[in-house]
């Protein structure tokens, strides 16, 4: 179907004000009497706080108050807005409001405090042994769902050796087909145990937030993925009516996942604003980022895998130890086997998994949480299989990949649109994969060539949430956005979904968002690459709505019925005389005097009260289209990425050069062509970071951390990607989305991160690390046949 | 039990190679009731996007502490604070500078650029900004300022660079979002420019 605006590049109304330095992010904003906050943080990983004396700080001219955790909301085992037991260095203890932030600093220096350290752990799998450590005081065991408790495995667990995941029991599991019969009739089963590394998210804008009162209403600068998605938690971590809660955020500094759902930090400044009757500003530096700014978890992890003797997967039986950090995190551990099941279609598979504490940083959802570390550890022995089968790697990826209407898991759920074997088969072509993979291996001087394949999925869209439109007495469309701006420009692309259903030309439309003022409805995460499918509905919806209440007007002012209308180009045209014709403007105006339904002054009974409340705040300004995305959905939309790399390895310096990629997405309908490209190229260089770099280190000793600066972690930098980069899309539509859209911001990281590490496995002639990242010392540690410095699966190493 | 202050603590986690948590710039607002000896401002004029500002600057206030706390110029972002990632970058001489590295009052005399000095005397993009638009370059935005001055800085020493050029000259600043490519078409496409 050939659109007007979908799928054609267009300016996003944001982008001008990033390149002159106009976009204001929380931390830009300055209010009149505002104070500053400094946090006290743990320095220990593991503390009760037994005493604190705050005197001499108060005293300090200067100094407004102190707020501690005595007085916020608490979250048994979350992430806290202050504690008084931190479970990792870096926790929030308490916070000081001062005039300046240089007084706010030097009263938290006058603050003593009385810590009794208490025992701390670094890894899953040495807490669940019998002389295990448990990270918190009321267990080393908990998640979302899981009551928090104590989990101790037996030493016979553990008696197959370090490099073997110990078999005690998982919490929780699931499981289809026959097992044990899938790998006795498998021609090939392969056993390994891995680590993928918990790493932080890094954002640029670290989360500083800005907060005051006025009149009963709670006023939040913050930085946030999502807009009207946030609104409720917020509101219950400040202690606040959800429709008193103003929240300002037209720009979000990156968040990949950190900055998705609310978090409890950003409260901090609603609660100092509170008790101090003063705006209140919370900067948070880069070091107190890393601790409080979330990542993604880790994985300790066995896979067991039988494969036919053409690659179809017949058994797969994977445990899942997940690092949840001091905290509980998010649900990684479940979206990897729910992964695995989509991706490679097993006749056959068992998930366990089991949620671990340690006393690191809590960690989130991260680009593809769960997917794309299993995409990490998996890939390369898929790799392995194909190799001894004697199958071609892009092959065996074919042979299981789910088509059109495959289901997945234990319950056979139905999926829609699967185009992987497409993204796979378009991306070997584009990136000459037949012609390349005669490379392999070839030796110029120090350097081999290493061809990698990988892949990797995620869901890619939501519903049930609302959709609002507005057509103003002069004509313009405004589209009420309450997604969020993280950057991908997918608020604007969807909004074009409704100036693209009614016919407008883009520059007569504005977009509603940023500010809660603005009149927000209730829209999805923006996370999850969901945003496109999601609000792609929400404007369809809210578009034939608008639609419908259009024709009745014609027909109500012009005689006939609305059927005997149809819309051109801001006007309502009768279908038998062109010059029978409403102009939108004149609708607008009309149902300004019509009132009910037409201008918002009646509501659907079934829309969120967020959207309610937007709704009302603009009834009778215009013509109001307003609907909740009641539209069919049975089942899964999935979002693929197969990823192609080559690279060079020197096997005197361990030094990895990627020379070229290609990502080849199964995307729907592309939205927006520019994004498109941008996002499938940065999502693939995170897939670099994770590959290559990014992980938390910890000296299991002292229990501190070594990597917390960007310098020492390792986000890519401009001379760390591929000197040629591509991303391709297979623009096949979306059945479940009625302009045939989804999204696919995730998928590329955890198909990149695959691909380069089977590029690298495939320059050292398969060589498996079975550890992510694989960094520099571990080449040529492995090149020189030496042990690592850590045991097999140890995590927070170097 | 175990009685520590913070700043004990700070230099014991100095001292094991860590970084301590508030270790970083901090900002003064309206003024502190008695400055502490050695910690008065004195006033100083910068040259600032071609207008001479007259400023009461500490002796150990960084520039881009002066440029968004004084000057309210928060075009300049702090991404780290420590001279890591390049969000902070400003011009100048025309040299491209980490506006959270440097102390405000070494740069009297000097011609301090920021992102706000680039456009035209009637609001026209600089070729950087307008290359940046056509590429979709910036994604969340917040490196995008420093991306931009140091852009300029290069095209003003390397009018013509290869590819590889930029991407060395560029490495100093770090984007999250992983936008280089688009980045990197906008200085091409810049360069062709008159």
């Amino acid at each position: 179907m050939a659109y007007r605006l979908i799928g054609k590049d267009f300016l996003p109304p944001d982008v001008v004000a990033k390149v002159t330095g106009r976009a204001k992010y929380a931390e830009d904003f300055r209010v009149d009497g505002m104070l500053h906050a400094k946090l006290l943080t743990s320095p220990l990983p593991h503390a009760r706080v037994t005493s604190i004396d705050a005197s001499r700080a108060l005293r300090i001219p200067g100094v407004v108050a102190i707020l501690t955790a005595d007085e916020v909301p608490q979250e048994p085992a979350g992430n806290p807005i202050l504690t008084n037991e931190p479970t990792f260095v870096g926790a929030p203890v308490l916070a000081v409001a001062a005039i300046d932030e240089l007084t706010a600093a030097e009263a938290v220096d006058a603050i003593t405090v009385v810590w009794e350290p208490l025992p701390f752990s670094f890894d899953p799998l040495a807490s669940l042994s019998p002389s295990g450590v448990t990270a918190r005081s009321d267990g080393n065991v908990g998640g979302v769902g899981v009551e928090v408790k104590t989990v101790t495995w037996e030493a016979g667990d553990f008696a197959g050796g370090d490099a073997r995941l110990p078999s005690g029991k998982m919490g929780e599991s699931w499981q289809f087909g026959d097992l044990d019969g899938g790998f006795a009739n498998a021609k090939l089963v392969l056993e390994e145990s891995f680590v993928t590394a918990s790493m932080p998210h890094h954002t640029m804008e670290t989360r500083s937030a800005l907060a005051y009162w006025r009149n009963g209403k709670c006023f939040v600068h913050g930085s946030s993925q999502s807009h009207t998605f946030i609104i409720p938690r917020l509101a219950r971590y400040i202690g606040v009516e959800p429709e008193n809660l103003v929240f300002i955020g037209e720009f979000c500094g990156g968040g990949f996942g950190s900055k998705g759902g609310a978090y409890p930090l950003m409260a901090l400044p609603a609660h100092l604003a509170k008790k101090t009757g003063r705006p209140v500003m919370m900067r948070i530096s880069r070091a107190e980022e890393y601790f409080l700014g979330s990542g993604r978890h880790g994985f300790q992890g066995k896979l067991k895998i039988g494969f036919a003797a053409d690659g179809r997967i017949t058994a797969l039986d994977v445990r899942l130890i997940q690092d949840q950090g001091g905290v509980i995190g998010a649900t990684d551990y479940r979206s990897a086997g729910e992964g695995l099941a989509v991706v490679y279609q097993p006749l056959a598979m068992r998930w366990s998994g089991l949620p671990v504490f340690t006393n690191t940083p809590p960690c989130g959802p991260m680009r593809g949480p769960g997917q794309n570390q299993m995409a990490a550890a998996i890939e390369p022995l898929i790799d392995k299989a194909a190799r001894q089968l004697g199958i071609d790697r892009v092959a065996i990826r074919a042979v299981n990949a789910p088509a059109v209407q495959s289901t997945f898991g234990p319950k056979s759920e139905p999926m829609s649109s699967c185009y992987l074997k497409e993204a796979l088969d378009k991306g070997a072509k584009a990136f000459g994969w037949e012609a390349r993979a005669l490379r392999s291996g070839q030796r110029r001087g120090s350097k081999v060539i290493g061809i990698g394949v990988g892949q990797a999925f995620h869901s890619a869209g939501f519903n049930g949430f609302d959709g609002l439109l507005r057509i103003t007495p002069d004509g313009k469309l405004h589209v009420h956005s309450g997604v969020g701006n993280l950057g991908t420009y997918s608020y604007a692309g969807t909004s074009r979904v409704a100036a693209e259903l009614l016919n407008y030309a883009w520059d007569r439309v504005v977009i509603e968002h940023g500010d809660s003022r603005r009149a927000l409805p209730w829209n999805s995460v923006q996370a999850g690459s969901n945003t496109t499918f999601t609000e792609a509905r929400t404007n369809y919806v809210a578009a034939m709505d608008i639609r419908r209440k259009l024709l009745a007007i014609a027909a109500k002012d012009l005689g006939g019925a609305p059927d005997d209308y149809d819309l051109g180009a801001e006007q309502v045209v009768a279908k038998a005389d062109p010059a029978k014709v409403l102009t939108f403007a004149q609708a607008a105006r009309r149902a300004v005097q019509l009132g009910g339904a037409f201008s918002g002054q009646d509501l659907p009974s079934d829309i969120h009260a967020i959207t309610r409340q937007a709704a009302t705040a603009i009834a009778g300004t215009g013509l109001i289209g307003v609907a909740k995305d009641n539209l069919p959905k049975n089942g899964l939309v999935p979002g693929f990425c197969a990823a192609f790399v080559e690279i060079e390895l020197d096997v005197e310096t361990g030094q990895v050069t990627i020379l070229d990629h290609l990502a080849s997405c199964d995307v729907g309908i592309v939205v927006h062509p520019q994004s498109i490209d941008t996002q499938i190229k940065g999502g693939s260089l995170m897939g670099i970071g994770m590959a290559r770099f990014e992980r938390r280190v910890y000296d299991p000793r002292i229990g501190l951390p070594a990597n917390v600066g960007l310098t020492q972690a390792k986000p890519p930098s401009w001379l760390d990607g591929a000197a040629s980069s591509v991303a391709a899309t297979v623009d096949a539509p979306e059945m479940q989305n009625p302009m045939g859209v989804k999204g696919v911001g995730e998928p590329p990281t955890g198909a990149t991160a695959a691909a380069v590490l089977c590029a690298i496995s495939d320059a050292m002639g398969g060589h498996l690390f079975n550890r992510v990242p694989v960094a520099i010392d571990m080449i040529i540690n492995a090149l020189a046949h030496q042990a690592p410095p850590h045991r097999p699966l140890q995590v927070h190493t170097v | 039990m175990m009685v520590v202050s913070r700043r004990q603590m700070i230099k014991g986690v100095i001292a094991a190679g860590a970084v301590a948590a508030s270790a970083g710039s901090l900002f003064l607002g309206s003024a502190v009731a008695a400055p502490a000896p050695g910690t008065a401002e004195r006033l100083l004029t910068l040259t600032v996007n071609g207008q001479k500002r007259r400023v009461d600057v500490l002796p150990q206030e960084t520039l881009v502490q002066t440029l968004r706390t004084k000057l309210g110029l928060t075009g300049t972002k702090i991404g780290c604070d420590r001279g890591e990632c390049g969000a902070c970058t400003v011009l100048v001489d025309d040299v491209a500078t980490y506006a959270c590295s440097e102390l405000t009052h070494r740069l009297r005399g000097r011609r301090i650029t920021t992102i706000e000095g680039l456009e035209g005397p009637h609001g026209q993009l600089h070729k950087v900004q307008k290359a940046f638009i056509a590429e979709l370059a910036p994604q969340c935005g917040y490196c995008t300022p420093g991306q931009v001055m140091a852009a300029v800085a290069l095209l003003k020493a390397n009018p013509h660079p290869t590819v590889e050029e930029v991407r060395r000259a560029m490495s100093g600043n770090l984007c999250r979002c992983g936008a280089y490519d688009h980045y990197l078409k906008g200085v091409m496409r810049a360069a062709e420019e008159v």
